[in-house]
């Protein structure tokens, strides 16, 4: 199965996380896993999800979630688990 | 399954120190194409060119958001000009036209570069040789992206010195034709010493005639990485700094590797081979200098730093290699002085000279690279520089390159701008003593003496 990770980084604020998983339950998309860390001050959110049943397409999929990171002021990334399995597992 | 902390890890060096794939190229053999009339060569290599490549540039940008990865830069390369030429191109006028078909093509595919305007002579030049030859200084000036690239030598054949003799001549003259852009296409023309056929990065990329039709090679970078993670064992020793660069090799070589797997499968064409490499770019944190410096030099080119550099080449394949499944091109830390921040800044302090670069890549990748010389260098002394860094090559056994620019009208001092991934130089002083008649002789130095193992 495909997963991509979700990572949110930014100013801790209220409302990130429910925001973040409105988005991702309107689109289908099913959360596996979150965790989070501080890191430096910054609030650090991961969260592995399954997006096989979104309609859209990844890019579609990445840049609007990069929008609505703008809207709360944080970063939010999509990216697909294979880069991070590729660098860190042999 | 992944943890946070991998993921910062990896979205740190991304983010914050340049970690990027640097090119995607797909090879492309235009050896079906060969025909004796001029206008349907031309036909035939546009057609074949924007057809095998027209979802390049798209599938590179899938890609880059995908793994939220910078692909900087997708391009093609293609088989020696001078092979596919050879029927139709009778003067170098002749292979000028190609040249523009190849420019025309990689703007209609949206790539940067297209490499592979070349000819191989490391034993002799056929007469198609020459007229390509005689055709880069027109050909670098009336396109935008054609690279070429010449190899005049290898370990098993020696050195042609005609063609050494020649190429002094063409990189003057390439100067001039383009001088109204600081003598741009010297930029865009290397010499080289046991070029690879499967060299993914510019100006040096060809299509060699041992590869099959379409292939794609990807060339990784990340010298800020290997930079970043060296801040974290200062003063350790030399067995634990290896190590360090090793594991973070490792790390930027598996990106490489799942970029090109995907590209070939999205692309439907083989892969071909990871070249692994530290490329740097002007931007700051983007430097193989800085990891020297990082190494312990004040600035690269104080004694030490061939050492330092050996060591860092060496340990970035070490790590490299288990990453990927096939290994290729130039593999090693690229010394390009305009395109490296750190470079220039030992040039300016005066920490860095050409002769202390000509013993740098007995160790590295490549050759001397992206040097700006003064405009009024004898293309003799151009010919010695290229011949003194073809025999480090042809004993060595290792690829050398020279990629040095006259800058037309200007001199020691003096500051020259390219723009872009190309950087900006500082003029360098070259040895002001002729070797023309060393040059001059004409002829074949022949290859050494442990060239024959049969």
């Amino acid at each position: 199965m495909d997963r991509t990770i979700i990572t949110v980084v930014g100013k801790d604020c209220v409302g990130i996380i429910a925001k973040v998983c409105t988005y991702l339950a309107e689109n289908e998309v099913n959360i596996l896993d979150i965790s989070q860390t501080i890191v430096q001050g910054f609030f650090n959110m991961m969260m592995v999800v399954d997006a096989n049943a979104c309609k859209k397409s990844f890019t579609e999929f990445a840049t609007e979630l990069e929008a609505l990171g703008r809207e709360i002021g944080v970063v939010i990334k999509a990216q697909h688990e294979n880069i991070f399995d590729s660098m860190h597992r042999i | 399954m992944i943890n946070i902390n991998e993921v910062i890890e990896t979205n740190k060096m991304i983010e914050q120190e340049n970690l990027d794939v640097r090119t995607i190229t797909l090879g492309i053999s235009l050896l079906d194409c060969i025909d004796s009339d001029l206008s349907e060569l031309n036909r035939k290599i546009y057609d074949k060119i924007t057809t095998t490549a027209k979802d390049l540039v798209k599938v590179g940008e899938e890609l880059e958001r995908r793994y939220g990865i910078p692909i900087v830069n997708k391009r093609i390369s293609i088989t020696p000009a001078a092979l596919v030429g050879a029927a139709a191109c009778k003067s170098p006028a002749d292979f000028v036209e190609l040249a523009k078909t190849l420019d025309k093509a990689a703007h209609t595919v949206g790539v940067n570069f297209i490499g592979g305007f070349s000819a191989l002579v490391s034993k002799g030049m056929t007469a198609a040789d020459e007229n390509l030859i005689r055709a880069i200084p027109e050909a670098l000036a009336v396109t935008e992206r054609v690279c070429s690239s010449i190899n005049v030598g290898s370990t098993k054949t020696g050195i042609d010195m005609d063609a050494v003799k020649l190429l002094g001549e063409i990189v003057l003259q390439t100067a001039e034709y383009t001088k109204e852009k600081d003598s741009l296409g010297c930029a865009k023309l290397v010499v080289f010493c046991n070029a690879p056929d499967d060299n993914p990065f510019m100006a040096g990329a060809f299509h060699g005639v041992t590869e099959g039709d379409a292939v794609i090679n990807v060339g990784v970078s990340g010298p800020g990485v290997v930079k970043k993670a060296l801040e974290s064992v200062r003063g350790a020793d030399f067995g634990t700094l290896c190590e360090t660069i090793k594991k973070i090799a490792f790390k930027i070589t598996r990106v490489g590797q799942l970029v090109a797997k995907e590209a070939s499968a999205m692309l439907n064409i083989p892969f071909g081979i990871v070249d692994l490499s530290l490329a740097p770019t002007p931007a700051v944190g983007d430097s193989v200098a800085e990891i020297l410096q990082e190494i312990g030099l004040e600035y690269p080119g104080a004694p030490g730093t061939t050492a330092a550099l050996a060591l860092l080449n060496d340990s970035v394949k070490k790590g490299g290699v288990m990453a990927s499944s096939y290994v290729g091109g130039l593999s090693g830390a690229f010394i390009p002085v305009s395109e490296d921040q750190g470079m220039i800044d030992a040039v300016q302090a005066g920490a860095l000279t050409i002769e202390k670069l000509e013993a740098m890549t007995c160790v590295c990748s490549v050759g001397l690279d992206m040097i700006a010389i003064p405009g009024d260098t004898k293309a003799s002394t151009i010919s010695g520089i290229i011949a003194d860094e073809m025999a480090i090559g042809m004993i060595n056994q290792k690829t050398t390159a020279v990629r040095v620019i006259p800058v037309i009208g200007k001199n020691v001092g003096d500051i020259v701008e390219f723009g872009g991934l190309l950087g900006y130089a500082p003029i360098m002083p070259v040895n002001q003593f002729s070797c023309e008649a060393f040059t001059n002789r004409g002829g074949r130095i022949p290859a050494p003496i442990h060239s024959f193992k049969n």
